[in-house]
């Protein structure tokens, strides 16, 4: 056989102009469509493997003990229990209601759940702290000041201001909810384990469950680690480990030489896997007259459980340009409870933070009587995007009708009737860029295409991206590539987190399609008589640039490689994606002030991208994310019980998420075109959800004509809000 | 759908608020004493009841999907744990288990049901229960699931199975419903990716193309 030429080196790589996409862009059904709606896509919870056992975990009752004796004496007996494996031992301290401290295998769920019943934890009950409460009523031992921060002269800044604002706001603890709960299906083939994972980090797991197991005595490498995921229903930032249950599970079917189900029920999802630090501040801010923001300080707080749980950035968006300086002070500290430990909750920090800055912000346009729209116009020189959200805050308004529904405060609580209509708006911003992806591109010599990258697919359309991208560098239609992800024996990806997941995963699709594609026309180029820098990929065919008739099919060009197929690699490439977006919402809402119910009447979403992959997909993303911010701007708070440390509601009876009949109108408008598009690729997960919260408490206040200061905004806030005003007229 | 020719059928109207399942977590009572105090609680209520059956696990028949299939479950195993752990019909999913969310929905003589409410023992009485799986032949969709895929109905796709289920079920009823009543039918499931905007289109748009009741 004779040698390959070498292709043609390729220093920078490029997305296809506009009038050369076909698939990028274009509004394309996710490929894993079908099997999702059709019910026989297996997600890790479906897995059933010959003569598995069902384990459940027992877990701590107690906010907060040390654990005198842990008793299985019972348990063992029980018809079908095959294994125990203890997570904390005797001596050890629970921190939080929903600790792990054992798992057990039984033959069946129902024996699996008698047993776990039938363990006896007996505890030295501690002093516990659960309250959700400002750092002057926690103990001193219980916080952690973590940032102060000046910058400019804030003081001046004040004494400049002709109105100053003073408010508090802010929103509770809330949890991820993933409707498939954290678990795993485990198996082990003499050394080598297999883990069916519901995770966000395919290619990050093996060495966490090595670790795990060897800290449990049973020796195991990374190497014999495989982890598949190939659906998973739902992370949102909590699915990142392999969490003491992973380990817990691969321990017990190493005892026991059987596969092992354990999937958390429902109480433990809400209770140990998942959480939002709440974000708490109080705000001083002033202006001109005309409008224009001469300072900003505030003093925040929250609580993330027993861990900090990141440090905000306070003000946000308005007041994170360098030049002009917003003169600011901040300080935020850490309070410690005794609740599961915080987890990244879709774009950790700015929901909250949104909701302190905009709350605070539209607060201050009522006190000056501007039109917050007007006012936020006239302040984006404090943004680092001035020009994107004048756009898309023009574009919103004329999505929402804001110049012709908005109304003062005062004169929308005079409207006729107990139900008040009004109008908010927010900003917000994320970054983006790509992780470290690694991708292989196989061309078989029969002309098919497989892709492989050990990246998951969250139900964001990964999958569906990583196909376009290599379709459309290929030349080729989206039904000829078969895409392989959700395994970590692919190509590592990093994991899906900060909204880098279609950045890492686009631009290493794209580098290694273009490497394989170089690599075919370098191998058919001669029978085209021309050099392979003057062929191209084009509609099914390799073909003289601009000359069709002169071309290979598709199936012929790959025929010429013989008996060996062609692979080639690619990863993350930084010219292909950026970093930074912005992103405007408006809501409007009704107001029942007789019984304090809120509805969200309409939401309009503008968001920027950069170079969208998917217009369907992309879309989606904002629809859920606003319908995501709907339930924690109206329902959602994980609720406890400061006497007895127990988290009331974890269960999705009063833990409320918004059905498909309390989301309103949605409007979703996505930037695209120049200006955007040669930005390339930049991520869209996390961006949509932050300003819901902000936008629909605005519009809350200016229906009722005050504000409600913390999230949810249930009926007993808007009534409470209302009485502390004096009524509703 | 319902066939006459059943020898049982299940009680309809107001009897099926009870959930016997709920009970028998709320007593935290041995199965054993569960099971008999529920049959009693039934009786006391005026229903038909079947003959006094474990503790321990009893072979039933389920009619699923036009086959009878025979299985040894415990009484108080749910419908939904028979589907996904006896015989792997893994489309009714687990997430809320008490008759929150509607993942698991499945049809009972064509009418949605949640099966995590209902035992398997008192499925096996002749109902015909439907499954996602048995909403189209292999390799095919159904109308309604073509439709969620058109309009992205479902993102990590969780949800979705319960939610085709659901809308297949109410189409039935009402072959042309408004986005309003969409809207309320639809109101037994959740979602949390945020997908009801495309779940609307969807089955609005496969009630207009007339084919969204059958299956």
């Amino acid at each position: 056989m004779a040698e390959t030429p070498k292709p043609p080196a390729q220093a920078t790589i490029e997305w296809p102009p506009a009038e050369r996409r076909r698939l990028i862009g274009q509004r394309i059904s996710r490929l894993d469509g079908p099997a999702k709606a059709s019910g026989r896509a297996k997600y890790s919870y479906d897995v059933n493997r010959p003569g598995m056992l069902h384990a459940k975990l027992v877990f701590s009752t107690q906010a907060r003990a040390r654990i005198t004796a842990i008793d299985t004496s019972v348990a063992e007996k029980m018809p079908g229990v095959r294994a125990i494996h203890l997570i904390l031992q005797p001596g050890a301290e629970v921190r939080w209601v929903g600790q792990e401290i054992l798992a057990l295998a039984a033959d069946t769920e129902e024996q699996a759940r008698d047993a776990a019943r039938a363990v006896q934890i007996r505890y030295e009950p501690l002093p516990h702290f659960v309250a959700d409460v400002p750092p002057e009523q926690a103990g001193a031992d219980r916080l952690q000041q973590l940032r102060e921060q000046t910058e400019g002269d804030p003081e001046a800044g004040f004494q400049q201001a002709d109105v100053i604002l003073e408010g508090e706001y802010g929103c509770p603890v809330i949890t991820h909810c993933c409707l498939e709960a954290h678990g795993q299906v485990t198996e082990w083939n003499e050394d080598n384990l297999t883990v069916w994972a519901s995770t966000q980090n395919v290619s990050g797991l093996a060495p966490q469950f090595a670790q795990g197991l060897q800290a449990a005595g049973i020796p195991v490498q990374a190497s014999q680690v495989r982890v598949l995921t190939p659906v998973m229903g739902g992370g949102f930032g909590s699915k990142f480990a392999a969490d003491t249950w992973g380990v817990a599970c691969a321990a017990l079917a190493r005892k026991a030489g059987r596969s092992v189900k354990l999937m958390l029920e429902r109480d433990q999802e809400l209770l140990a896997a998942g959480g939002r630090p709440s974000m708490y501040a109080r705000v001083r801010v002033g202006a001109k007259r005309d409008g224009i923001l001469t300072a900003w300080s505030s003093e925040s707080w929250g609580t993330g459980g027993p861990s900090t749980a990141g440090t905000p950035n306070l003000p946000y968006v308005i007041g994170a340009a360098r030049n002009p300086l917003l003169p600011k002070r901040s300080r935020h500290t850490a309070v410690f409870t005794d609740i599961g430990p915080a987890r990244a909750w879709r774009a950790p920090n700015h929901p909250q933070m949104c909701l302190i800055t905009m709350c605070a912000l539209d607060d201050l346009a009522a006190k000056l009587q501007m039109d917050p729209l007007d006012f936020f116009l006239k302040n984006l020189q404090f943004t680092e995007r001035p020009d994107v959200y004048r756009e898309e805050l023009l574009k919103a308004a004329d999505l929402i009708g804001w110049r012709q529904k908005w109304r003062p405060r005062e004169e929308a609580l005079r409207a006729k009737g107990p139900v008040k209509r009004g109008l908010g708006l927010s900003l917000h911003t994320w970054g983006g860029r790509g992780h470290n992806s690694n991708c292989l591109v196989t061309l078989h010599p029969d002309g098919s295409v497989e892709v492989a990258l050990g990246s998951q697919d969250l139900g964001t359309g990964t999958r569906t991206v990583i196909g376009i991208v290599a379709a459309e560098t290929l030349g080729l239609p989206l039904e000829a590539v078969t895409v392989k992800i959700g395994s970590n024996e692919y190509p590592p990806s990093g994991a899906s987190g900060g909204s880098t997941t279609v950045g890492g995963v686009s631009s290493s699709t794209r580098d290694a399609a273009t490497n394989a594609l170089n690599q075919l026309l370098a191998k058919v180029a001669p029978a085209l008589g021309v050099p392979a820098e003057q062929l191209e990929a084009r509609e099914g065919r390799i073909q003289v640039k601009d000359d069709p008739s002169r071309s290979l099919t598709w199936k012929q060009a790959c025929a010429r490689l013989g008996t060996t197929p062609i692979t080639a690699t690619g990863r993350t490439r930084a010219e292909l994606i950026s970093s930074g977006v912005g992103g405007v919402q408006m809501a409007e809402v009704s107001v029942d002030v007789e019984t304090g119910i809120v509805r969200v009447e309409k939401m309009v979403a503008v968001q920027d991208c950069g170079l969208i992959m998917d217009l369907k997909t992309a879309e989606s993303q904002c629809y859920g994310a606003m319908i995501m911010g709907i339930c924690y701007a109206l329902y959602e708070e994980k609720i406890m019980d400061a006497l007895t440390g127990q988290c009331l509601n974890p269960d999705m009876e009063f833990y409320k998420l918004a059905g498909i009949g309390d989301i309103g109108e949605l409007v979703v408008h996505m930037m695209t075109g120049p200006g955007y598009d040669e930005r390339g690729v930049i991520g869209l997960g996390e961006p949509p959800v932050i300003s819901p919260g902000a936008a629909i408490s605005n519009a809350v206040a200016n229906a009722i004509g005050v504000r409600v200061p913390y999230l949810p905004l249930t009926p007993d806030r808007v009534l409470a809000a209302l009485e502390a005003k004096g009524g509703a007229v | 759908m319902a066939k006459q020719s059943k020898p049982e059928k299940t009680p309809r109207g107001s009897g099926n608020g009870l959930s016997r399942r709920d009970f028998l977590k709320g007593t935290g009572a041995a199965v054993s004493a569960g099971v008999l105090v529920t049959e009693d609680l039934l009786r006391a209520q005026g229903q038909r009841t079947g003959p006094v059956v474990g503790p321990g696990p009893v072979p039933i028949t389920l009619r699923i999907n036009g086959q009878p299939r025979q299985l040894t479950v415990e009484p108080r195993t749910t419908l939904l744990d028979a589907l996904r752990n006896h015989l792997d019909l893994t489309g009714a999913k687990k997430v809320c288990d008490r008759g929150t969310c509607g993942a698991c929905t499945v049809h009972l003589d064509g009418r949605a049901i949640y099966a995590c409410t209902m035992l398997a023992i008192d499925a096996a009485r002749g109902q015909e229960i439907t499954t996602i799986e048995g909403l189209a032949p292999p390799e095919q969709l159904h109308p309604v699931s073509a439709a969620f895929v058109e309009h992205d109905a479902q993102q990590c796709g969780f949800c979705t199975p319960g939610f085709v289920m659901a809308a297949v079920a109410y189409l039935r009823q009402n072959p042309n419903p408004t986005y309003e009543q969409v809207t309320h039918a639809l109101g037994g499931n959740l979602c949390r990716c945020g997908t009801y905007m495309g779940v609307r289109h969807a089955v609005v748009e496969a009630a207009m193309r007339g084919k969204g009741g059958r299956s």
